[in-house]
């Protein structure tokens, strides 16, 4: 610590911290452009200029660090008139356009110009004029109004990690762009528009729609991953007009996903329903609240408990699964489930009460090895990605056993790529290896006896080593890695890597809230809190295979949001009622449901997540309803009333609360569990081609695949097979070619797309589309015919690029 | 004293004649009451009257959605919403004027970056239902295309004062 004196205050500052974060942290403004307390210093606006004594010429504040005893004065006539300088030199090229610019009323430069600038303008010669770029549909540009701070050109280098901005020329001639015409394509970029001071970079879809003067600002929470991101919902009337993200150090620092900042145009997508409806003959009618609950309250009733359904998305408030199991418990039933994409359940008695992180996220950056298993986390949960990048940067050694060869923007130490069994494979060599440099471990027997058939290699002896050898190590299962036909196969052998490494077993779940899934009981084996239960209910792949006759889907669409989508449409259509607690209707749901509740999104309803590191995160709502759906607490409330059912006079979601703290305690951050030896056989697929099925960043949940800004990206995969040029060539195919697609439960028709990211021998299929969903499970061995002609001549279905 | 005088002066019943004086001088005056409506007094050119949108002489409408008025608007009678329009520029979708509300203050027409929004010189209106007091986007443009001769040249002769 130095100590130093700004403006005449005294402050202690950190050893090496630049002037102006002593600054910032002694609350004394000081004004700047280029400076962004996250991105490196550039020092290349020179707004921060500062008075030092002993200094011949006024210090950047930014670019200074303190030492002992330094003088520093930000208002005194030296630091003024620089101030004053710099301001008129930043205007000289910036255009008076104000009144037509997204940034005005919240625009850096006009608050530093109102500060620290001039009345007057000397300058009368002509400005310069700067051609705009397409940056694709998430983000507008105006590049005359650039004032060549750097930050995005920064952000893309130090935290998206791919230099996707750049500055061309030299002074006058300096352009801020793209070398070569392309779209902004990292999942974090939409965080430039926060970052650029003034009106350059501002988002496409809410371009010109309000000013920030005339918004309400709500804080939320972002429900597409299980980070949990700390978001602001901007918005004007009842309509959600951005969000932006608020700054939580512990979870999201100051960034969001481009997903989290742009899904809200989902929430006033053309699906909405207005109230709720009931199919009678085949018609759907609209009906009144009371009607539609006693209807529902009727069915539900009148059917034998063991053959109700209740299913839920995993991305509801922890509020709704409460309530939600309470109903179908009250109902007398446990078939209650909410891991639609999960395939294989088999451990579910002995896993963890609550699947996490297993540490904190601020922990899990510190982490010195990484094994990532199944995982492309820089898509599924981008902030954890960002997260991984910077411990990559750090010097930590991250290895991967994957199937699709994700880019990671950070030197990878192993990789190892291959189809459902190699994954499995792959693990078990690590597992080996390290059972034999561990004979003292407590269950080497178990292990030894299934792992007899596995060799390990030397990928997999550098991955057991950098494990064993760091003194914080995590071995991540991700998405892929939990809708794996055997995935519980995965989990025993990553648990008994955890075990005989040291290192912490870290499970990131999809969804906004699946940890508060779990924690409140939406599982057919536990209530809330974990509790036991006396008997097992169904899971939801049982219901698929026994006759269901009432089934409750809250938050989540049958089609898209499960991997097996067409068991689970052929389960709702042999149902004698079928509810849909949905925000959204959709062509699948009119086709299998009875009835649709219309409810909130999370714009529109109180709530908590609970997020991967099992931070409990509340919020209020920040709009009314849309037109006359309700929050789906207060829906289910009132069923359980209408139902005449005890305990269901909640008034508020904070009494829900209370009531959840009584049962679910502290969550426990460790998901090691007493494994049972798993079954590590049938590795070898079919010769032929193997599907490898995974759902992409914008088709997680019914609000994101409603997004439309996110819909015209290029992270927007559309409904193709990809493989790669190898395998292309193997099976007499090309690029574009129409092929038809055999899989498990049927076929359909689709373009072949190359894409070397795919492993050899392999198909990539992208699930959580209604065109792939007469497909099964996405996973195991698939057959490719060539069709002749193009899809479009024959008007079959699920076509090309949507 | 005092009293003497003001007994002198309630006796003669001066205070009346005084007031009978002032009715008198009124009398033989100079009239300044006009026959309204056939006749009308002169009007500032600052006047601030029924609102109107002025367009540029291209026919474009000036508005840029700037939405300044709006924030300014003491009364809240200004409510404006904004899209960008088919070639990409900034405009309003809606731009109503609660009549009710409004106070005719003037400081939207003063707040205007493009001199778009600004008040007449008409004042003769009424309004026989509820929800006629709204101006909508439409009949203020077509105010300002009626009285465009009379704003543009009001404007000119003001601006020396500017």
């Amino acid at each position: 610590m130095v100590s130093i004196e700004i403006d005449g205050k005294q402050i202690k500052a950190n050893d090496g911290a630049m002037v102006i974060e002593a600054a910032d942290d002694a609350g004394i403004s000081i004004p700047r452009f280029c400076y962004h307390k996250k991105l490196s210093v550039a020092a290349n606006c020179r707004m921060c200029l500062v008075h030092v004594e002993k200094a011949r010429k006024p210090l950047p504040a930014c670019a200074t660090p303190v030492t002992e005893g330094m003088k520093i004065f930000t208002r005194t006539p030296l630091a003024l008139q620089a101030q004053k300088g710099v301001m008129e030199f930043l205007l000289i090229n910036h255009p008076l356009d104000c009144p037509i610019c997204d940034q005005g009323g919240e625009c850096e430069l006009q608050d530093v110009a109102m500060g620290y600038g001039s009345g007057l303008s000397r300058y009368c010669e002509g400005k310069r004029v700067v051609e705009d770029k397409n940056l694709g549909p998430l983000i507008a540009t105006e590049m005359t109004r650039c004032i060549h701070c750097t930050r995005c050109v920064r952000f893309g280098e130090e935290i998206a990690g791919i230099k996707e901005l750049g500055a061309t020329g030299r002074g006058e001639h300096m352009k801020i762009g793209t070398y070569v015409e392309k779209t902004v394509d990292s999942e974090l970029s939409g965080n430039v528009i926060d970052l650029c001071p003034v009106g350059a970079l501002t988002s496409k879809p809410f371009r010109y729609r309000a000013r920030a003067w005339e918004m309400r600002q709500a804080d939320s929470i972002a429900p597409h991953d299980c980070v949990g991101s700390n978001i602001h919902i901007h918005t004007k009337g009842r309509e959600v007009l951005r969000v932006v993200p608020r700054d939580n150090e512990a979870v999201n620092e100051t960034w969001i996903s481009d997903r989290d900042r742009f899904s809200y145009e989902g929430i006033h997508s053309a699906d909405r329903v207005e109230k709720p409806r009931i199919k009678e003959s085949g018609r759907w009618t609209e009906v009144s609240w009371e009607h539609a609950l006693a209807f529902v309250g009727d069915k539900l009733k009148a059917l034998p408990a063991d053959k109700l359904g209740f299913v839920a998305g995993p991305s509801c408030t922890s509020e709704e699964y409460y309530l939600f199991q309470k109903l179908a418990r009250a109902l007398g039933t446990d078939n209650i489930d909410y891991r639609l994409r999960q395939l294989d359940i088999s451990d579910q008695a002995q896993v963890a009460i609550s699947q996490t992180l297993g540490q904190t996220i601020e922990e899990f950056e510190q982490n010195n090895a990484f094994l990532l298993v199944g995982s492309n986390l820089r898509k599924d949960q981008p902030i954890l990605g960002h997260r991984l990048r910077k411990a990559g940067l750090r010097g930590a050694s991250v290895s991967l056993i994957n199937s699709m060869d994700h880019e990671f923007r950070f030197p990878v130490a192993n990789k190892l790529l291959g189809g459902a069994g190699d994954l499995i494979r792959n693990l078990a060599g690590v597992t080996k290896e390290l059972l034999a440099q561990n004979a003292s471990y407590k269950r080497s027997k178990d292990l030894s006896d299934v792992l007899s058939g596995i060799e390990a290699n030397d990928t997999h002896r550098s991955i057991a080593k950098a494990l064993s050898s760091a003194n914080k190590a995590t071995v991540i299962l991700g998405n892929q890695a939990n809708y794996h036909p055997q995935s519980s196969t995965i989990r025993a052998l990553a648990a008994a890597i955890c075990e005989l490494s040291g290192a912490k077993l870290s499970i990131v779940t999809d969804g906004g809230n699946s940890v508060g899934a779990q924690l409140m009981g939406v599982l057919p084996h536990r209530g809330p809190g974990g509790k036991k239960l006396s008997k097992t209910g169904l899971s939801f792949n049982e219901m698929l295979t026994t006759s269901i006759k009432g089934l409750v889907v809250m938050g989540a669409e049958l089609d898209a949001d499960t991997l097996t989508g067409s068991s689970a449409l052929e389960t709702a259509k042999h149902a004698e009622i079928v509810v849909s607690i949905t925000p959204f209707s959709s062509a699948a749901i009119e086709k299998y449901a009875h009835v649709m509740l219309p409810v909130g999104t999370f714009a529109e309803t109180s709530g908590t997540y609970i997020n991967t590191e099992g931070r409990w995160q509340s919020f209020e709502g920040a709009v009314q309803p849309y037109a006359e759906s309700r929050p789906a607490w207060k829906v289910l409330r009132v069923l359980g009333n209408v139902m005449k059912l005890d305990g269901f006079d909640y008034f508020s979601t904070e009494e829900v609360m209370d009531e959840i703290k009584e049962h679910v305690g502290h969550v426990e951050l460790n998901n090691l569990f007493e494994w049972e030896a798993p079954a590590v056989t049938g590795l070898n697929g079919s010769n032929g081609l193997e599907m490898i099925g995974d759902v992409p960043i914008y088709s997680v949940d019914a609000i994101v695949r409603r997004a439309a800004a996110l819909q015209g990206t290029t992270d927007a995969v559309s409904s193709c097979v990809y493989l790669n040029s190898n395998a292309a060539s193997k099976q007499g195919l090309m690029d574009s070619d129409t092929v038809s697609v055999v899989h498990q439960s049927g076929s359909i028709s689709m373009t072949v797309k190359l894409d070397n990211r795919v492993p050899d021998g392999c198909i990539f299929l992208p699930s959580g589309a209604s065109t792939t969903d007469s497909l099964g499970a996405p996973f195991g061995s698939v057959k490719l015919d060539k069709l002749a002609g193009s899809i479009n001549d024959q008007g079959a279905i699920g076509a090309a690029n949507v | 004293m005092e009293s003497v005088t003001r007994y002198v002066k309630s006796l003669f019943l001066w205070e009346l004649l005084k007031g009978l004086g002032v009715t008198g001088r009124y009398l033989f005056a100079r009239k300044i009451t006009v026959q309204y409506p056939e006749e009308k007094t002169p009007l500032s050119n600052r006047f601030r009257g029924l609102h109107a949108l002025r367009r540029y002489p291209n026919g474009e409408e000036r508005c840029i959605a700037c939405k300044l008025c709006e924030a300014v608007c003491p009364a809240l009678a200004i409510t404006i919403e904004s899209e960008p329009r088919a070639d990409g520029t900034r405009r309003t979708t809606r731009y109503d004027i609660d009549l009710f509300k409004c106070i005719y203050c003037g400081f939207c027409e003063e707040s205007c970056p493009v001199d778009s929004i600004v008040e007449t010189k008409e004042f003769e209106y009424t309004f026989e239902k509820r929800g006629e007091n709204i101006m909508t986007k439409e009949m203020l443009l077509a105010m300002g295309d009626k009285y465009e001769e009379q704003l543009a040249a009001d404007r000119l002769e003001d601006a020396p004062y500017r």
